[in-house]
């Protein structure tokens, strides 16, 4: 396919956003600026970058605690993401949740569910809110494939089938549910095979390649909009880093790392677009500054942002009465 | 000419079939679903012929999948709609604990206040039925440990009649338990009935001797108890919590003021319980206006068993409560 320029550099520039922004919150990490969990989403940002294009506004977010690609993506400011990171109150969960919990309405960003599966249920809901309203609108629910063995996704499945809600349930299939690798979880490996079997379209997409991950989901999100009902894509990624921070990955060899490292979706598309003319020393140099600039400032924001008074702790658990 | 009656015949279950009939008639983006709800009329038949005059959008049966339609009404209620679940019985509704308490109860909080789930979620709890040990149980109190939800359970015509409207109306999820003895409840109910505050607890009998606290499935015979000790010169206070979070401590306070005196009627375990807690904050808040130990009248620490002698013995029952009361007021506690 003719790709065009500004597309292609933005899909780039989306990646290393992801990817730098990741890799800062690594060093924030061990820096003790940040705590609690982190997983990162290194090696996986052609998912996020990709599939977010085929959505608009209107259109729900949900996905999982390896989520800050999908929140970057979905354009809520790597600022009010980093500030969540530390917990601060500047944070687009007003640092009630960070980094598993992201969240933010203006977006419609659902976050951020750190029970694996858990969002299923909650996106098969939001796309019968749709339907029953008559909006044409689109529900992208992200997990992995780890959700695959909960009862919740077959529940899920079943039911968005059933009533043939406009949701759109996204794999990320990553091979390793933690530490434990599919095949050592699943009776059948063949993901789509599950969700075709509720009678759902099912598509299994090169999870490194951010165009074909781009594609592939417009395509299944136009269909689903039109009405068509709920489609399954699987995308075939792999996680460079560990699961958490607190993982020794005793679980796959240096070796199986390293050859995915050499599908990285970054190198292959910056690869791509060189041969193609597309981009260049000078070019990437630039959209590397940006990024770079863009996190610097993220830091900035985080660091001078603040705690949330104590006073404040019990606020939100209910919605304030009028008295 | 006789003028519009005052008041109707009708049982806690059409009670709440008003209610739900009041709601979808209001409100376009109320719906109510749940298993069996539509073309069986709902296992306890408090929807039955609703499908016939709402149709199956609205009314809407659900495949055996307690955890992704509990679920789907949270996505439902966060995407604009004011859903009601129904759940069976509560015995089931831990199938969907997970959506109940890591995503009903914390989505608010958790996203710095960025969402509401305006969610009902109804469920049959309690026993005497003798259907044994997986459908007998009251969890209202587990449920009432978890913040970010509100409990009711309606133990009334009026709260049968009222609570949905007001629960459908609260930004936050609310679980309402309807304690399966009580749908066949017959009495009379103003013919203007409507929605009722979800908030305070109800005085059910004035009395200045002791203070019997319940709700749910657990008022008629307290009342009953109450009215045994009348007999004997002892005025009891029956107070209906209605709500079991948050719990009406002023109105127990309040009580206790005047009576000095308690006994907690609950159908679930002692154990970790709502008679528990409310203890707990009394002796937290008013131990020193009491004058004499309260007591508990809870089921046996057993799963609810299938013959009637032994699931009699097993839940609160009227004699237990008259008994509690007199060693209270007698002292000798």
């Amino acid at each position: 396919m003719t790709l065009d320029r500004a597309l292609a550099l933005d899909l780039l520039k989306q990646m290393l956003r992801i990817r730098r922004f990741e890799e800062k919150c690594a060093e924030l990490y061990g820096a003790g600026r940040i705590r609690g969990f982190l997983h990162l989403y290194i090696g996986e940002e052609a998912v996020a970058a990709g599939a977010m294009r085929a959505f608009g506004p209107e259109d729900a977010i949900l996905a999982t605690y390896r989520e800050h690609g999908h929140a970057l993506a979905r354009g809520i400011p790597a600022s009010a993401v980093m500030a969540e990171m530390y917990g601060k109150a500047e944070g687009c969960s007003r640092g009630r949740g960070g980094s598993m919990h992201l969240f933010d309405a203006s977006t419609r960003f659902y976050g951020g569910n750190a029970i694996v599966g858990g969002g299923l249920p909650l996106a098969a809901g939001f796309a019968l809110a749709d339907k029953m309203m008559r909006r044409p609108r689109v529900t992208a629910c992200f997990f992995g494939e780890g959700a695959v063995a909960e009862g919740e996704f077959h529940e899920s499945l079943n039911l968005a089938s059933l009533w043939k809600v406009p949701a759109l349930f996204l794999c990320e299939n990553n091979l390793y549910a933690m530490g434990t690798a599919l095949e050592r979880s699943e009776a059948d490996t063949d993901l789509c095979e599950k969700a075709r079997s509720y009678r759902m379209e099912a598509r299994s997409v090169d999870g490194m390649d951010v165009v074909a991950v781009m594609e592939a989901t417009q395509s299944a999100a136009a269909e689903v909009r039109a009405g068509g009902g709920p489609q399954f894509i699987e995308f075939r990624t792999y996680r460079f880093r560990a699961h958490s921070m607190f993982d020794p990955e005793l679980y796959r060899t240096k070796a199986e790392v390293e050859r995915w490292k050499q599908h990285c979706p970054i190198l292959t598309f910056t690869a791509r677009l060189r041969s193609r003319g597309l981009l260049d020393d000078a070019g990437l140099a630039k959209i590397e500054d940006e990024v770079a600039a863009e996190i610097a400032e993220a830091v900035a924001y985080a660091e001078a942002g603040t705690w949330e008074p104590v006073e404040n702790l019990a606020r939100d658990v209910y919605t304030a009465r009028a008295a | 000419m006789k003028g519009p009656p005052t008041t109707v015949r009708t049982t806690y279950r059409e009670a709440l079939r008003e209610a739900l009939r009041e709601a979808l008639k209001r409100d376009e983006r109320v719906f109510l679903m749940g298993e069996d709800v539509a073309r069986y009329g709902g296992s306890y038949a408090v929807s039955k012929g609703l499908a016939a005059e709402f149709g199956e959008e609205r009314i809407r049966d659900t495949p055996l999948s307690e955890a992704a339609f509990v679920g789907a009404g949270i996505g439902a209620a966060l995407n604009g709609m004011l859903p009601i679940v129904e759940v069976m019985t509560c015995n089931f509704s831990l199938l969907a604990l997970d959506q109940i308490v890591n995503n009903a109860a914390t989505l608010r909080h958790m996203s710095g206040g960025q969402f509401s789930v305006p969610l009902v979620i109804r469920m049959a709890t309690g026993a005497g039925r003798q259907l044994a040990a997986q459908h007998s149980h009251s969890f209202e109190g587990w449920y009432a440990h978890v913040p970010g939800i509100r409990i009711v359970t309606p133990a009334t015509l009026e709260d049968a009649r009222g609570m949905l409207w007001t629960a459908l109306m609260d930004p936050d999820p609310v679980v309402m338990f309807e304690n399966a003895l009580l749908y066949n409840l017959e009495g009379e109910l103003a013919a203007d009935a409507g929605a009722v505050d979800i908030d305070r607890a109800a005085v059910r009998r004035s009395g200045d001797a002791v203070t019997l606290v319940t709700y749910g499935g657990s008022l008629g015979k307290t009342l009953q108890a109450a009215e045994r000790l009348a007999a004997d010169g002892i005025g009891a206070e029956v107070i209906d919590l209605r709500t079991l979070r948050p719990l009406d401590m002023p109105a127990i306070l309040a009580s206790l003021a005047k009576t000095r005196r308690a006994v907690i009627v609950d159908e679930g375990w002692k154990s970790g319980g709502i008679a528990a807690e409310i203890m707990a904050r009394i002796m937290e808040q008013a131990f020193y206006e009491l004058d004499a130990p309260i007591a508990r009248v809870c089921s046996a620490e057993v799963p609810i068993p299938y013959p009637k002698h032994l699931e009699d013995a097993a839940i609160p029952q009227v004699a237990g409560i008259v008994e509690a009361a007199r060693r209270v007021v007698s002292g000798h506690a």
